[in-house]
């Protein structure tokens, strides 16, 4: 069993699912979050739920006391969104809204869980980015510009911390099955990814369980890719 | 030794990990004591708990040896 308190970031469904069923199985205690907490499908004795809107600075200041009593030593920055238009077409609405929500949120909440690490001089950070953040995608600049975002945040961020044994490490998925890629999923583009299907929560989930374990102690300021093969560099 | 000033030594021989013995009020954080820049922000936010204090950014640049800490601490609460 791990005595480990991790908090997850939009942990109610999606890939953030995934990822808070593996820690709850691997015994870890689970803090998830959501934009409303009425969203959890699931519960387990490990898991506290709790109401966030990573978009919302108020929202964020209101954590604050919530995280201080829980005293993390893992943080998953998972809440994200799409707002995916051709650049011509883009708002600028849907540009800020998608730049507040994916990085913006990293930043505000990031910030609530470092002074604990300090203390405890460990710490994992591990954000989820996208493979779209360093090979692009057509119709998504937005999305890709906050994934890029995070993914440089991750690495100065591992720079500051690194001394203090608090390591902060991105991962890129590929095209994971939930219900953001719906859409976005048909047989050509499953073509071409080399192990011919598309990711489960689970397979992001492995990494995230790896980066969060003492296993992975000398990796820091890395986008690890999850994508199948899709994307290489 | 005033309050404050076992408070702070003790504050600091905490996050640097050294002895009371090696610390006197001239002590430099950075140049005799070995903190590096997260130390230095650390302590700050350390004193600012510690003595409820808010320590703004340009007057905690200057707050570079145990004696200047006390000072500032002690003129401002």
């Amino acid at each position: 069993m791990v005595n480990k308190k991790v908090i997850v970031t939009g942990g109610n469904r999606g890939i953030g699912k995934g990822i808070v069923l593996s820690f709850l199985d691997k015994g870890y205690s689970v803090l998830a979050t959501s934009r409303d907490s009425n969203n959890f499908d699931f519960s387990h004795s490990g898991l506290k739920i709790a109401d966030l809107d990573v978009c919302d600075q108020s929202s964020v200041e209101g954590f604050q006391k919530i995280v201080s009593e829980f005293d993390p030593d893992i943080l998953v920055n998972n809440a994200g969104t799409t707002k995916d238009n051709l650049f011509l077409r883009m708002t600028e609405s849907d540009w800020d809204e998608v730049i507040n929500t994916n990085l913006n949120s990293v930043f505000r909440v990031t910030k609530l869980v470092v002074k604990g690490m300090l203390k405890k001089k460990w710490g994992r950070i591990i954000n989820i980015s996208s493979i779209s953040g360093s090979m692009g995608n057509s119709g998504q600049t937005n999305y890709s510009a906050s994934k890029a975002g995070i993914d440089a945040f991750s690495r100065s961020l591992a720079k500051e911390l690194g001394s203090r044994n608090i390591t902060v490490n991105s991962i890129a998925p590929g095209f994971i099955q939930t219900d953001m890629t719906d859409g976005l999923i048909n047989d050509e583009l499953v073509k071409k990814i080399p192990l011919q299907r598309v990711g489960n929560a689970e397979d992001v989930a492995s990494l995230v369980n790896f980066l969060a374990s003492e296993e992975s102690n000398y990796i820091t300021g890395q986008t690890l890719v999850v994508d199948g093969g899709l994307f290489m560099k | 030794m005033s309050e404050v000033l076992e408070k702070v030594v003790e504050i600091v021989c905490n996050q640097l990990e050294i002895s009371k013995d090696d610390v006197t009020p001239d002590s430099s954080l950075v140049e005799d004591l070995g903190a590096d820049s997260l130390d230095t922000v650390e302590l700050v936010m350390a004193f600012e708990e510690e003595f409820g204090l808010e320590i703004p950014d340009d007057e905690a640049e200057n707050i570079t040896t145990i004696k200047s800490a006390v000072d500032w601490i002690e003129k401002n609460s």
